[in-house]
């Protein structure tokens, strides 16, 4: 039986979580897939929740299917698409399946994804979904009414440490910590100057740290990121050392990147662990920790 | 002053409502839609040309003063026979002035136009919504810049992670709400603000539709 991931987080050990992303329709072979190559690789394995608001197989169905195929599952909860009642009652479902982590979010704006016309729900924020769980967990709900059977839960949240301005993202990370997150993953870094940084100030607070590592695929993808994606700064060495690789070799360059700066992490202990994101490319996440000379002995 | 901030509807929409309709009167706002260019008196008759040039018969226009207060049915009152000889009335106010002629007269009416938010125009021709009347004002822990209104995703609690350089997530030219307060309590010297945790909003203040009583005797003497 693996560990869960509370105990990986107290264990002092470095914690290696990834991700996996539920299909838009009904043919779960891939995702399946996704789950047995990874499972035994990483700590935890977070499912995405209709991310960027792109309506696809739900997160929770992903986490029962993570469980089933014994990982351990972090449950993405975003708030976009349910009010207080729904967020609880799938809190309740995912408790009796098994599920013990969620990671909460106030979740993407309605009109970055494909249903650009429907009703954004946001009833309740990433901090007090965070409260949310730690009231049920007394034995209450939202409306102070007595559970019939309670929850525990190891809850989580994000943090973008390349904010700008970047305080008052701080400030809101200082309440989620209030809040009860236990440990934080966060945006995509690229420059480990600003991250060590960040970490400075986040040191100073009792939650664990996972680094968000985002695949780069090519030169073109990081400039992208550059421009459009809010919160993210890929360095010019990286983009360069990027264009640099011979055609068709971009990807494997990307891996050597990602694996460079979990070994970075890790080696100097500079946070408690890392998030692999390879949106698209999960089948190199085990590439990218065998570079990083991260060896898993299957328990 | 506030205002109701409002949109031409596309010309098929209103011409889709009008299909069956020969005999139109017209009415336009003289202070919401007149500001916003969407029903003022030029408006009123760009629409009866285009209207007259579609075959409609349009028995008369007018355009009310305030078409939301308590003297639009008098005003209406002195364009009786036009508005009798009519089978339907195109309203080109926003959707106050719509209600309140509706339940003025026993008429059919028609929106001409969007109704979007209660705004401000902050530089010419550019609007900007305010208040959502959400009934729980925190613009005391705001900066007097509400997030209810002005965050895209209504956030009382701090930014969320699409924030970016000052601009929203869904859109560049929308600034980011929590970037303007923060901005505004560090020159006041209040950062310490941004710390309070909000609860979950009551979204049943005053469940819709709303509809209060304020007693005649708990009202301030003059």
């Amino acid at each position: 039986m693996a560990r869960s991931l509370k105990e990986a987080l107290n264990s002092g050990d470095f914690v290696i979580t990834s991700e996996i992303g539920p299909p838009k329709g009904t043919r779960l072979e891939k995702m399946h897939h996704h789950i047995d190559m990874l499972k035994d690789q990483v700590d935890a394995m977070n499912v995405t929740d209709h991310q960027s608001s792109v309506m696809r197989f739900p997160s929770i169905g992903g986490a029962i299917a993570v469980k089933e195929q014994g990982g351990e599952p972090i449950l993405q909860m975003t708030c976009r698409d349910r009010n207080r009642l729904a967020l609880q009652a799938e809190l309740l479902f995912a408790y009796t399946r098994g599920i013990r982590n969620v990671l909460c979010l106030t979740g993407d704006a309605v009109p970055v994804g494909d249903h650009k016309r429907a009703k954004g729900v946001f009833d309740l924020d990433s901090s007090q979904l965070l409260r949310a769980i730690r009231v049920m967990e007394t034995g209450k709900d939202l409306g102070g009414n007595e559970l019939d059977g309670t929850v525990q839960f190891c809850a989580g949240a994000i943090v973008t440490p390349e904010a700008n301005p970047l305080e008052p993202q701080l400030i809101k990370f200082k309440k989620k910590v209030e809040s009860g997150a236990e440990f934080f993953q966060t945006q995509a870094i690229y420059d480990l100057d600003n991250f060590k940084r960040f970490m400075d100030f986040a040191k100073r607070f009792s939650t664990k740290i996972l680094a968000g590592i985002v695949l780069l695929v090519s030169a073109r993808m990081a400039k992208y990121m550059n421009e459009n994606v809010p919160g993210i700064f890929v360095p010019q060495a990286l983009i360069d050392e990027l264009s640099k690789a011979p055609k068709g070799e971009a990807l494997k360059v990307g891996i050597e990147i990602a694996a460079r700066m979990v070994r970075t992490l890790k080696e100097e202990k500079i946070c408690d662990g890392v998030h692999i994101m390879a949106i698209g490319k999960e089948e190199v996440v085990p590439d990218i920790l065998n570079a990083a000379g991260i060896k898993r002995t299957t328990v | 002053m506030i205002r109701s901030i409002t949109r031409k509807k596309p010309l098929e929409e209103i011409e889709k409502m009008l299909e069956d309709v020969e005999r139109v009167f017209i009415v336009g706002c003289g202070t919401c839609t007149t500001m916003c260019h969407t029903g003022g008196q030029p408006e009123v008759l760009e629409m009866e040309s285009v209207l007259t040039q579609k075959g409609k018969v349009v028995t008369g226009t007018m355009v009310i003063p305030v078409a939301c207060d308590e003297l639009t049915h008098e005003a209406l009152e002195e364009h009786r026979d036009a508005i009798e000889q009519a089978q339907t009335l195109l309203i080109m106010t926003c959707a106050f002035g719509v209600q309140t002629i509706s339940a003025s007269l026993k008429k059919v009416v028609i929106p001409a136009l969007d109704t979007l938010f209660i705004g401000l125009e902050s530089g010419l021709g550019m609007f900007g919504e305010v208040c959502t009347q959400c009934g729980e004002c925190i613009l005391g822990d705001t900066a007097g810049i509400c997030p209810v209104t002005a965050c895209h995703k209504g956030l009382v609690n701090g930014p969320c992670g699409g924030t970016n350089k000052g601009k929203c997530e869904i859109d560049k030219e929308k600034d980011c709400a929590w970037t303007l307060i923060y901005e505004r309590l560090k020159e006041q010297g209040k950062l310490e603000k941004l710390n309070k945790y909000h609860p979950p909003k009551n979204y049943q203040v005053e469940p819709k539709p709303g509809k209060i009583y304020i007693p005649v005797e708990e009202r301030s003497e003059t």
